[in-house]
């Protein structure tokens, strides 16, 4: 009988496609929940160790066994992956040697072990280092298996398995992890025993290594655990969201991955690495808080709005000083560049804050009660600066020049308080320069 | 002694209404300070005011969000040779595999440039360093094998070895014993003797009138600058050290969360 | 036995490229390896690898022509593309170095796969090719290839000697090569380069991840023999020549697996299984660095103690009246297991101790050096009550601990420092020189003592 056919919903409903996207958004899912450990632990690349290393392993459980069975292939797994991480922790420890490199001694011994032990098995068993690589994930369903009466694929049964334990271990163990990623030290001193839970953590990794990367590869699993756990981290400061989130990236790079492969008619395994990536690149550009690009927005709009302060604070000194209005000229060489100001001018006028006319600009006298908030902070700042920290009132300028556009209102209002202490109480507030701070 | 004689009078480093943003919040405000040439300045402040920061801003180790500093009346880039640095002692790797001469030897590198060997010339230099902190012995060893005492003075022979006129040193008293800190002592008097200038961040206030003979008192702004007789007054000590002024600390916590501190243009 | 003699001779053709080619390939990987590991930065190297595949497939699919050079070209603007990325990565996002390797590595690697699946279907394609690079064919190798190796090994290695007091600076101190005007980062940028040129062409003969292995272990191996930079890049170099020659070696006279479809055991892994012995060796049998070193330092050390111990026990009893029995001894600290026994059988061989009927009494030279060991205990003990001011009761443990690292050096400037010329410090023992216990004769015989 044809296999697909007796898996339980196949057909329009829930069709051979869908459960390859299922077993690969539950490998992209269980990566990247445990990845969030590795990556704030500095550790990212014991996943590559790891997943690497178990090859070994699970040449050693075929030959031990003679069988493919998955439980033989996950404790020899699981005990070399643990095996990996111990010998890795103890040369660091013992042997003084950096982490990174003896990562790099133990899991390349240790995969150069198995790839000779899998050319003497190699005889009687498809275990082929290529499929080690890349896995198989397209034919995951043709191998079934019958639960509860139900004909399920037998790498998604197992997943869905694994799962089900990472699920369990992480809500059990959920604060010790959390403090263990981030503090090992307090972690140690509040009695937590910070190794045997990084051990925890190796183990599962380990296990969803095997359980994973028969269907899609050890490279896979490296770019799984590590690439959703780092985009999350770009969207993200809080630990348990940034679980949630790199779950959620894992599970959409695998299920996307599946679907860009299948498009493109090649590798599934290298598809998902590429919709990974791809997510963790436009993160870096576009993260509200973290990205690239809105840092340039941020600051683009930050110099736009200095400069639209800077005009209005000019505007009124002008205004103060000789009752004038400013030219185009003159305000571009207070501020800067010319195109800078025009922008800035024009969502003035917008705003009904200041008026055009013969190319004379001046304020209204919507902006000029606007204006005389940011002068009266500026000479706050530059009266705060010369009596408190006994500046010449020659230098402070520049300094009151920068601080005036992000005092906010509170802190101007304790700023007015400190300075009206050191001036006398009947005359109005006077700046170093003498000249009068107008009040907000 | 340096080819051309150092100058040792006028200012040897001006920093002129520096401010220094460091990971985008403000950690120095406004600082003006004049070193004058040749003397043995102390820079002082408690934790966190930014004594390190205005060291390695001097060196042109991180950038400056507005102001200018010049070093013998010069941007820093044609004058550095003239410059010699000693760094905090964590900040490198002591398990890298060099010797003590080696590090020593390294003070040479700045004048030779790139792809240059050291000459003999150069080696003698370094000898000469090791030899006027007392670390000749050590010549060989391995600099993990060094005691903190030990390896500081390693550093300041290095920095001997770059034959320079000014010297910033980051803490060179910092975790060493009385001996040593004895003979650092006496090598920084020497290279004043010699019309140089030495400049250093200092952490013990006990000795800072009997070491040094100028003084900048630092707590994210600077609080006095001068002569030690009459800037290390009891007074500026106390608004030195006496808390931080709460609204500096505020606005500074606020042009952060602003974003970031624009470049003056 | 004929196959080993034609080896040896190298009079076989092809074993003595394969041997010429892994060799120089060895020697350069461990050279620019050993930099990188000091640099903090072995599994770059790891990445590279990687990230260099996509690149043999691109060259693949834009030359339509199954030409190495070519794909060491593709591959080599991979690598470099894949550290520029790992640089922008680690400047320009908060993501640190080590998840920027490897997502790095992942990314490209995949971007490759998905490239090869590709390049299978064509007409003109096979994979046959990249699985090469995947996993080495170093028994295939061809005067071509080793030409090449041993220039690009050339070129790595002069890279190395020309700017190596730059490389050295920069890895021992950052911040002071900044000081002095260099470009820290361009020095990085071009050793990573180097890196990428290595590991580029040996791709070809070890595959991607014994590549890696060929970079970090000879480096790592190196550092426990010596303590200089120049010696443990040559070691590492030796280290890596030595891997490659072994390991080829090796897989041109162990027969075959039956299963194998090549001509020899798999060359790669060989090669870096024997990188891996000396990895080993080196961590179990190098002196003063090595385990068994460090751990017969440690031991001859501990012994050292319980025999100062031991000699100073016995004096104390002796000093108040006490049979010194096994018994007695036992109860005077805690010694660990066996120790007190063992420290005992030295002291008799060397006959500071007799033992009349279970009762142990020092002989002459044992009484010499117990006198001297208590000498320092106590002189110690009172240079710390007096100076450090440590209360009398702290201070026995104190003492313990330093006593046994006393020079007599420093033994003669306590002495100075606390006068004991006058004799009143020396109350009992005076002729021997000894001060009187801080603690009431007695006293310590029942306090346990870590």
């Amino acid at each position: 009988m044809n296999p697909i056919l007796s898996l339980p919903f196949v057909g329009p409903l829930f069709s051979y496609d869908l459960w390859v996207i299922a077993t690969a958004s539950l490998v992209g899912a269980l990566c990247g929940v445990l990845g969030c450990y590795l990556l704030l632990r500095r550790l990212s690349m014991l996943g590559d160790a790891i997943s690497h290393a178990i090859l070994p392993g699970l040449a050693g459980a075929f030959i031990l066994s003679g069988s493919r069975d998955l439980v033989w292939m996950l404790l020899g797994a699981a005990v070399v992956g643990v095996l990996t991480g111990v010998l890795t922790a103890g040369l660091h420890r013992v042997a003084k040697i950096a982490e990174d490199a003896s990562m790099g001694v133990v899991f390349t011994t240790l995969f150069a072990l198995g790839v000779l032990l899998i050319s003497f098995a190699a005889r009687n068993v498809d275990l082929d280092p290529g499929c080690v690589l890349y896995g198989l994930l397209e034919f995951t369903p043709l191998d079934t298996v019958r639960i509860l009466g139900l004909e399920l694929p037998r790498v998604t049964a197992t997943l869905a398995a694994a799962a089900i334990v990472v699920t369990v271990v992480l809500a059990a163990l959920h604060k010790e992890i959390k403090l263990v990623a981030f503090d090992p030290a307090l972690a140690a001193a509040l009695g937590m025993r910070p190794t045997l839970v990084h051990f925890v953590m190796v183990a599962l990794i380990a296990g969803v290594s095997v359980v994973s990367f028969e269907s899609v590869g050890s490279i896979l699993v490296v770019a799984l655990l590590v690439t959703p756990a780092a985009t999350a981290h770009l969207l993200t400061d809080r630990y348990a969201r940034m679980m949630i989130l790199a779950t959620i990236l894992g599970a959409l790079s695998g299920g996307g991955g599946y679907l860009l492969a299948k498009h493109l008619d090649t590798s599934t395994a290298g598809c998902v690495c590429i919709v990974g990536a791809f997510f963790f690149l436009a993160a870096a550009l576009f993260s509200p808080r973290h990205g690239v690009l809105s840092r340039l927005a941020r600051h683009a709009t930050l110099r736009l709005r200095i400069c639209r302060e800077d005009i209005l604070g000019m505007l009124y000194r002008a205004a103060e000083l000789r009752s004038r209005a400013l030219s185009r000229d003159e305000l571009t060489q207070g501020v800067g560049s010319t195109w800078l100001v025009d922008l800035a001018l024009i969502l003035l006028r917008r705003r009904g804050l200041v008026v055009t006319h013969d190319a004379a600009v001046r304020l209204t006298e919507r902006g000029h009660i606007e204006a005389r908030q940011f002068v009266g902070t500026h000479r706050l700042w530059e009266s705060f600066l010369t009596a408190r920290l006994g500046l010449p009132p020659d230098h402070v300028h520049a300094a009151a020049h920068k601080a005036e556009h992000f005092i906010p209102p509170a802190v101007r209002e304790k700023l007015a308080q400190d300075v009206r202490a050191t001036q006398p109480s009947t005359s109005p507030l006077t700046d170093p320069h003498g000249r009068q701070i107008p009040g907000p | 002694m340096p080819a051309d004689t150092p100058p040792t009078t006028g200012i040897a480093v001006e920093v002129h209404d520096v401010t220094v943003a460091y990971h985008r919040k403000p950690v120095l405000w406004d600082v003006d300070v004049s070193f004058p040439a040749g003397s043995l300045a102390a820079i002082v402040g408690p934790n966190g005011a930014g004594k390190s920061t205005l060291l390695k801003s001097i060196l042109g180790l991180l950038p400056i969000a507005s102001g200018r500093i010049e070093v013998f009346g010069k941007p820093l880039a044609q004058v550095r040779d003239l410059v010699a640095y000693v760094p905090q002692r964590e900040s490198v790797d002591w398990e890298f595999p060099v010797s003590v001469f080696d590090v020593v030897l390294m003070g040479r590198f700045g004048r030779l440039g790139w792809f240059r060997r050291p000459s003999r010339a150069d080696r003698d230099a370094a000898d000469a360093a090791l030899h006027s902190v007392g670390m000749t012995e050590f010549r060989d060893r391995q600099i993990s094998q060094l005691s903190g005492g030990q390896q500081q003075r390693v550093f300041l022979a290095r920095a001997l070895a770059q034959d320079a006129t000014l010297y910033l040193m980051d803490e060179p008293f910092a975790g060493v014993d009385a001996a040593t800190e004895q003979s650092i002592l006496e090598v920084l008097r020497t290279l004043q003797q010699q019309g140089r200038t030495v400049i250093a961040v200092h952490h013990d206030l006990q000795t800072v009138r009997s070491y040094f003979d100028f003084v900048a008192m630092l707590n994210l702004h600077l609080v006095a600058a001068g002569p030690i007789e009459t800037a290390f007054s009891a007074d500026n000590l106390k608004r030195t050290y006496g808390g931080r002024l709460t609204l500096l600390d505020e606005v500074t916590e606020a042009v952060r969360r602003g974003g970031t501190l624009p470049r003056s243009p | 036995m004929s196959e080993l003699l034609r080896l040896i001779t190298l009079q076989d053709s092809n074993t003595r490229m394969v041997l010429l080619g892994t060799g120089a390939l060895g020697l350069a990987a461990g050279v620019i390896g050993a930099l990188a590991v000091l640099r903090r930065r072995a599994l770059v190297g790891d990445a590279l690898a990687h990230a260099a595949l996509p690149g043999v497939c691109v060259a693949f699919l834009v030359f339509r022509e199954r030409s190495l050079p070519l794909f060491l070209l593709g591959a080599l603007v991979f690598g470099v593309l894949g550290v520029l990325t790992m640089n922008a990565i680690r400047r320009f996002t908060r993501i640190k170095e080590d998840a920027a390797i490897a997502i790095v590595l992942g990314s490209f690697f995949g971007l490759g796969i998905a490239l090869s699946g590709i390049i299978q279907r064509l007409p003109s394609g096979n994979r046959a090719g990249l699985d090469g690079f995947l996993f080495g064919k170093a028994a295939g190798m061809v005067q071509a290839d080793v030409t090449l190796i041993a220039a690009s090994s050339a070129l790595a290695l002069f890279g190395v000697v020309a700017l190596y007091k730059e490389f050295k600076l920069v890895g021992f101190d950052r911040a002071f090569a900044g000081s002095l005007g260099w470009r820290v980062s361009l020095l990085d940028l071009i050793l990573m380069c180097l890196l990428a040129i290595v590991t580029v062409v040996g791709l070809p003969a070890v595959g991607v991840v014994l590549m890696a292995a060929l970079l970090i272990i000879p480096g790592v191996t190196a550092r426990f023999w010596t303590d200089r930079l120049a010696p443990h890049l040559a070691l590492a170099g030796f280290f890596g020549m030595l891997s490659g020659l072994i390991g080829s070696a090796l897989s041109a006279v162990l027969p075959a697996p039956e299963s194998s479809l090549s001509r020899g055991f798999p060359t790669g892994p060989l090669i870096v299984l024997v990188a891996g012995s000396l990895f080993v060796l080196s961590l179990l049998f190098a002196p003063r660095r090595g385990l068994i070193a460090r751990w017969r330092t440690a031991r001859r050390l501990q012994q050292h103690i319980d025999d100062e111990h031991l000699l100073r026990d016995l004096y104390e009893l002796q000093e108040a009246n006490t049979p010194a029995t096994l018994a007695s001894l036992t109860a005077r600290r805690t010694w660990r297991k066996g120790s007190l026994q063992s420290a005992l059988r030295r002291a008799l061989a060397n006959a500071d101790v007799s033992d009349r009927s279970a009762i142990f009494t020092l002989t002459d030279s044992g009484l010499t050096r117990a006198v001297r060991v208590i000498r320092s205990h106590r002189l110690w003990e009172l240079y710390l009550h007096e100076h450090a001011g440590v209360a009398p009761d702290h201070v026995d443990r104190d003492a313990d601990l330093i006593e046994h690292f006393i020079t007599p050096e420093l033994l003669a400037k306590f002495e100075a420092q606390l006068a004991l010329g006058d004799g009143d410090a020396l109350r009992t023992g005076a002729a021997l020189g000894v001060p009187l216990s801080l603690h009431p004769p007695g006293s310590s015989t029942s306090e346990a003592r870590p």
